[in-house]
């Protein structure tokens, strides 16, 4: 049985056969639309994340399955009576066929699939992985670009402890030619273990740039991120952070052609609404992607396989 | 004069560690849960030793498949690891660094599962052998000898 901690979980082969499928999907939804006719996905959600609990809800409702709705917060779950995440899993693998697991506290999916008898897919723990997001990042940029190789790509915001980000360097360092600009302020720095344990142990190029204006030429994907009060525990260092940068209709006009902006949502106000009828913001068709990814995830978790 | 020396009787079985950095004989002591077996140890803080000034040594009476010793390479591989079998060196131990330590150390990380959890087992993983860096096996925090 198979679980999703990491978006290295699976090998560069098992990701390109995930993404056929979720292009095929896409293509030929009414081929999948009963796969997973009486199967049931519990959504076991610690804190809540609305955008993150209906995607996976529609994905499995898209593969005719059903949800059970588990809980959207620890405060409605057993969790709030003093309940173990180990003994949690272990009730709701009698009830259903697979789980998506939200936490606040980091490694605690991993927690769960020692003890699970059903698939576990992490849907965010902490500051920590969203392999899902990263699957559905993967999934636009092989849309949008038709490629996941031979890129520059800009991460602009918090890179600090975005996590998406994180996640999304260590997928994207095992294809070729792919080079990195990380636009950040000081204080929102990619942390000193990616840069060294990742980019400079593979030998990927990058540079780090406070402005994006300067980044915005070079790029072919600009992914951009919102500074997320809930990492931080100063409510001062939020509120001077989160206006540092804001993609407008001026800055877009430095932006090649087919450059690509991608953002997980939700955002706040580091892409102005101006934006959105650029044919090349692509964050709200990324939301698409997502449900795809997930529906193939799904598939694969259960080893499902539809002719 | 008598010559201030201070003698420890042989074991017949167990192990004698020796050349650990002076001061850490404790540490070990706890590390290797000591408190909790029913045998005779004897710590010698401080000895003297040419190779490194002062040097703490330990001496365990066991039988000799009673005991884990892996973390002593977590702890410090320059640990020389003797084991004794009828009062006679019969080995020495290599010490490597284990691939995963067990509820020997914690994880610091305060938004760390382990920090809730209950009953849950802190476990690190050896993530790079070559700068012996370990990391919680759940939330990858590194673990930090300070």
């Amino acid at each position: 049985m198979r679980h999703l901690m990491s978006p290295l979980d699976f090998s560069v082969e098992e990701l390109d056969e995930l993404l056929k499928l979720a292009q095929d999907i896409e293509a030929h939804p009414d081929k999948y639309a009963h796969a997973c006719d009486g199967k049931k996905l519990a959504t076991l959600f610690y804190e809540p994340s609305t955008r993150t609990r209906l995607s996976h809800e529609a994905a499995m409702l898209n593969l005719g399955g059903s949800v059970m709705g588990g809980f959207s917060s620890a405060s409605s779950s057993s969790a709030a009576k003093g309940e173990s995440v180990s003994d949690t899993i272990r009730t709701i693998s009698c009830y259903a066929d697979i789980c998506a697991m939200r936490h606040p506290k980091e490694g605690a999916p991993m927690v769960a699939c020692q003890h699970s008898k059903i698939p576990v897919i992490n849907a965010g723990d902490g500051g920590h992985q969203h392999p899902t997001q990263t699957l559905t990042d993967l999934l636009t940029i092989l849309n949008v670009k038709g490629r996941l190789d031979n890129m520059t790509i800009g991460l602009c915001g918090d890179l600090k402890f975005g996590r998406t980000v994180h996640s999304l360097i260590t997928a994207l360092v095992r294809y070729t030619g792919i080079r990195f600009v990380l636009i950040s302020p000081e204080e929102l720095r990619l942390p000193e273990y990616i840069r060294h344990d990742v980019l400079d142990k593979m030998n990927i190029p990058y540079e780090e740039v406070v402005r994006l204006e300067e980044a915005m030429p070079k790029l072919d994907i600009l992914y951009m991120t919102r500074v997320q009060k809930e990492r931080f525990f100063n409510e001062e260092d939020y509120v001077r952070m989160k206006d540092f940068y804001i993609l407008d209709k001026e800055k877009m006009k430095l932006a090649p052609e087919d450059m690509y902006i991608l953002h997980p949502l939700p955002r706040v106000n580091e892409i102005s609404v101006d934006v959105d009828d650029d044919p090349r913001a692509a964050y709200f068709r990324q939301v698409q992607y997502g449900v795809y990814v997930r529906m193939a995830l799904i598939l694969t978790l259960l080893d499902i396989h539809v002719d | 004069m008598l010559e201030n020396t201070l003698t420890v009787g042989r074991i017949s079985e167990g192990f004698v560690l020796d050349h650990i950095e002076a001061g850490k004989s404790m540490e070990i002591y706890k590390y290797l849960h000591l408190d909790k077996l029913d045998c005779c140890v004897a710590i010698i803080k401080n000895a003297k030793s040419n190779k490194m000034g002062k040097k703490d040594i330990m001496k365990i009476e066991c039988p000799i498949d009673f005991m884990d010793l892996d973390i002593l390479g977590f702890i410090d591989h320059n640990i020389t690891v003797n084991i004794i079998e009828n009062g006679e060196i019969i080995s020495k131990k290599p010490l490597t660094l284990p691939k995963k330590i067990k509820n020997v150390i914690r994880c610091k990380n305060p938004r760390c599962i382990t920090s809730i959890e209950q009953g849950l087992d802190h476990v690190f993983v050896l993530t790079d052998e070559e700068n012996q860096v370990y990391r919680c096996q759940y939330c990858e925090e590194k673990y930090s000898r300070r």
